[in-house]
């Protein structure tokens, strides 16, 4: 029920004793009314800002979080209000609704915040009043487009290859993205010249050039040489065909794709040619096929497959289609009624050219769209005086719907314009979130170290601990917890590849003792990280402190010498380094390095086992030993 | 004649300027101009002491109503279509506009008129009895009055006022085709949905027993005395106007 109702019901309920003399039964005994009648001010604190409000004024929408009994959860008995830790001035809007009945917008505040609000406070935004109802859904649909812009532009464009695509799938992605790889960018380019010069050939087959010997009339270029002509024709049409057909071929839903837009240019590109081909050299059919060689200039549009503002332009017109519709209707009307004023006025004249009235249209067309080209003029006054009260409007018929469009076109533009920014921000954007990513690793790392620290050492724990939020502690020994649970470990991103790398390396070049679930490791580990491992190795050997190149065991026996100093200084040496993943891909891998919580010896120099792959190990072992107490993560020499 | 040749001398006079008004280019501001001398209608009831000594109610009751009053008309004044637009949220078969929505469907079947429920005529007949002063508005002080009788009144004051609301045309006397209207109107306010479902001659029936019952004299007329009277000894009405007391 609506706001005020609630204050007459008292009224309503009085005037209820004018039923009573007609009543044939008793009146039911109404509800005990145990609130208090006198009404009381309620204070409401909102980030610091108290807005005080009647308790009537609340009750009034019983169904939002205000009027309900949900907002005892939010007071506060030590200074006798109701604190809610919001924005006060999106609250002043939502309190003004409990006071006068309607809901407003106000303009200059972002739409999903005030949603938000409103979803806090339990209040349906469909009770937004009329004033301000077209605002809010304007604005809220234009969020929503956008959003979906945002995250179709996230996942379409530079998303790296899904690891397992057929050719087909990879052949139609780099159709669609050309970017992708430099052999769709070649055959784009190409694709595009070879549009350009088909359409150019077109053009120029109709220039006169000058006559061959012997003849006196200019000959148009195309007929002169054919041969020429023809030859190229055909190599376009043959690189078109080509292409349709590969994207028919690679097209996820053929159906689909046929009946697309561009796939109809396409075709209605490439036809003509195969018509003249098949078709014999007959006088009466060739009048047909003059008329279908006009349909190879529509290769002209399949440049919009290489230019964004062409496709924004279609997209706009489409868009638009109702208003140009208006346009053209009014226009039609219009040029109906003058070219009848027209006609009749100059009837009577002597050699008029206004014969007919649909010869009159195209004099009305002239005039309104203010082009004027002489060809027919109104030569009594009553036909001049129509003339220019046609041309005068014409103006303004025009003139109306075209804002309409031009708005479009610029918002669609703009929009545009948008995505393509963010895509070209989105390495920026993915690297930044990586860093954060790396750096929430790192702290967490940090944490483990610092705490198998604590543990042995209670007096360097605290020095330790300085820089962590309480929220932090909670937060790492939570990923702790979790890693126990699983028996695996964090590590980031570089150290998995990097482990993939050393793992494959290792694993191929370690001879008997390595594992005997091995037979499977080399296979998996290049698959579970195949091209980032290569790129990544090639970007991390300047980076790294110990280099571990591809094939180089050796170096793998230097980490080991370096190995043996004290705690502090291998750890942090080897800590980017070291930290295995373990749950690098595959179980065969994982399986082969993953933690059997039985405590290595004692001393880390006596334990060293002599095969590489070992060594690896036996280097784990060996700062896994200092860094963790017994039952920590030891690596199993199998 | 005379009449003919005046409105053409006034429309004429008219279209001039009109004329002058469309040359000089404020065709449309005159309307505005003239809404805007409407809307700034505004009344401020008596002083608080002068209202509680003449209603039965304390200052907070009427500071309370009169804040839920002044919230709903700004102006100060309720008119005639804001108080049955008020009534008619009460009643969701009552309403005009509530119940097209409902009935929709119905109405090509039916027709329109046998589905529509209304409260409107009862709150007409309320915003008559309300409205003392007969000038097409209740202010707040016909509200706060009319209020105080019914619901502290006494009871001859009650039954004084239940008169009042029933004659129509407040000539004293309540015959049959006023109180047709009435009960007509109450039963208006159920809608067409109601259980047993409700016959054409009900209303008719209804009326009949009250006349049976009030008039005693058989003269046709119910005047305040017999409606007095009939009330006080009908005992389920002075049980029912028990359960009335302090609805506030």
């Amino acid at each position: 029920m609506a706001a005020g109702v609630a204050t007459w019901l008292p009224f309503a309920r009085a005037a209820a004793v004018g039923w009573l003399p007609l009543a044939k039964k008793t009146m039911p005994k109404p509800p005990v009314d145990n609130s208090s009648r006198s009404d009381e001010i309620l204070y409401v604190n909102v980030s610091g800002v108290r807005f005080q409000t009647w308790k009537n004024t609340l009750d009034r929408y019983p169904d939002t979080l205000l009027g309900s009994s949900e907002k005892e959860f939010f007071y506060n008995d030590d200074t006798q209000e109701y604190f809610f830790d919001r924005d006060p001035e999106m609250f002043r809007h939502i309190l003004n609704f409990y006071r006068t009945g309607k809901l407003h917008y106000p303009r200059h505040e972002c739409i999903q915040a005030f949603d938000e609000e409103l979803a806090f406070y339990g209040i349906v935004p469909e009770i937004i009043g009329d004033c301000c109802m077209e605002e809010y859904r304007d604005r809220k649909k234009e969020n929503q487009e956008r959003l979906a812009e945002d995250t179709e532009a996230n996942e379409a464009m530079d998303a790296p290859l899904p690891p397992h695509s057929t050719p087909r799938e990879r052949l139609w992605r780099a159709f669609e993205n050309p970017h992708t790889s430099t052999m769709a960018l070649v055959f784009y380019y190409v694709t595009g010249f070879f549009i350009a010069v088909s359409v150019i050939a077109n053009v120029v087959e109709t220039v006169p050039c000058r006559p061959p010997k012997g003849k006196v009339k200019d000959l148009p270029c195309g007929e002169k040489y054919q041969l020429a002509f023809f030859c190229m024709d055909t190599a376009c049409v043959l690189i078109f065909t080509f292409e349709y057909l590969m994207r028919l071929f690679a097209a996820p839903s053929r159906c689909k794709f046929m009946r697309s837009v561009m796939s109809v240019i396409d075709v209605v590109a490439i036809m003509p040619y195969y018509i003249g081909l098949v078709m014999p050299e007959n006088e009466d059919v060739s009048g047909a096929f003059v008329t279908l060689r006009v349909f190879r200039v529509f290769r002209i549009f399949k440049f919009s497959r290489h230019s964004q503002g062409l496709r924004i332009l279609g997209y706009t017109l489409k868009s638009c289609a109702s208003e140009l519709g208006f346009l053209l209707f009014s226009l039609t009307m219009a040029i109906i009624i003058f070219a009848t004023v027209m006609f009749y006025a100059e009837k009577g004249t002597k050699g008029s050219t206004f014969t007919s009235i649909p010869a009159s249209f195209w004099y009305t067309i002239v005039t309104m769209t203010t082009l004027g080209y002489g060809d027919m003029v109104p030569n009594t006054i009553a036909g001049k005086i129509f003339g220019s009260i046609c041309s005068l409007s014409g103006v303004l018929v025009i003139a109306l719907p075209v804002p309409v469009i031009v708005s479009n076109f610029s918002r669609i533009y703009h929009q545009n314009q948008r995505a393509d920014k963010m895509r070209a921000q989105q390495k920026v954007r993915m690297a930044r979130i990586r860093m954060a990513k790396k750096g929430t690793t790192n702290a967490f790392l940090q944490y483990k170290e610092d705490r198998a620290l604590g543990d042995r050492d209670s007096d360097s724990s605290a020095l330790c601990v300085r820089n962590k939020s309480a929220f932090e502690h909670q937060h790492h020994h939570l990923l702790h917890c979790l890693e126990k649970t699983t028996n695996h470990e964090f590590t980031d991103e570089l150290n998995y590849s990097e482990l993939c790398i050393t793992g494959s390396v290792g694993f191929r070049t370690s001879r008997s003792t390595s594992l005997s679930s091995q037979q499977g490791a080399p296979n998996h580990s290049t698959g579970c990280c195949p091209r980032r491992v290569r790129r990544r190795a090639a970007m991390r050997l300047a980076n790294s402190t110990v280099s571990v190149s591809r094939g180089s065991v050796q170096e793998l026996d230097t980490l080991h010498g370096k190995g043996t100093p004290g705690p502090p200084q291998t750890r942090s040496s080897l800590n980017a380094q070291i930290n295995l993943k373990l749950n690098c891909g595959e179980q065969d891998f994982s399986a082969a390095i993953i933690s059997i919580p039985t405590p290595p010896a004692n001393t880390p120099d006596e334990s060293l086992p002599p095969s590489p792959a070992a060594i690896q190990g036996g280097i784990l072992r060996n700062t896994r030993a200092t860094a963790y107490t017994p039952g920590a993560v030891k690596i199993s020499s199998l | 004649m005379a009449g003919c040749t005046t409105r053409c001398r006034q429309g004429v006079l008219k279209l001039i300027q009109s004329v002058q008004r469309l040359l000089s280019g404020s065709l449309a501001k005159d309307n505005t101009d003239d809404e805007l001398e409407m809307t700034t209608v505004c009344h401020r009831p008596e002083a608080l002491e002068q209202l509680e000594s003449q209603t039965n109610f304390c200052k907070q009751e009427l500071q309370i109503l009169y804040r839920g009053f002044k919230n709903e008309c700004p102006s100060g004044v309720v008119n005639e279509e804001t108080f049955k637009h008020i009534y008619a949220q009460f009643f969701p078969h009552g309403g005009k506009f509530l119940h097209h929505h409902m009935c929709f469907s119905e109405q090509i079947s039916h027709g329109f008129v046998s589905c529509v429920a209304d409260a409107s005529m009862y709150a007409h007949y309320l915003f008559n009895a309300f409205d003392t002063t007969n000038n097409g508005s209740i202010k707040f002080k016909d509200f706060v009055t009319g209020l105080s009788i019914l619901l502290r009144g006494t009871l001859r004051e009650k039954l004084e006022w239940t008169f009042h609301l029933y004659d129509i045309n407040k000539d004293g006397y309540i015959n049959r085709e006023e109180m047709t209207e009435i009960v007509k109107a109450i039963y208006d306010m159920m809608g067409k949905y109601t259980h047993p479902a409700l016959k054409g001659d009900v209303p008719q029936q209804h009326v009949d027993a009250f006349f049976q019952k009030m008039d005693k004299n058989k003269d046709g007329v119910v005047t305040l005395e017999e409606f007095v009277i009939a009330c006080q000894e009908d005992e389920i009405m002075m049980r029912s106007m028990q359960l009335f007391e302090n609805v506030m």
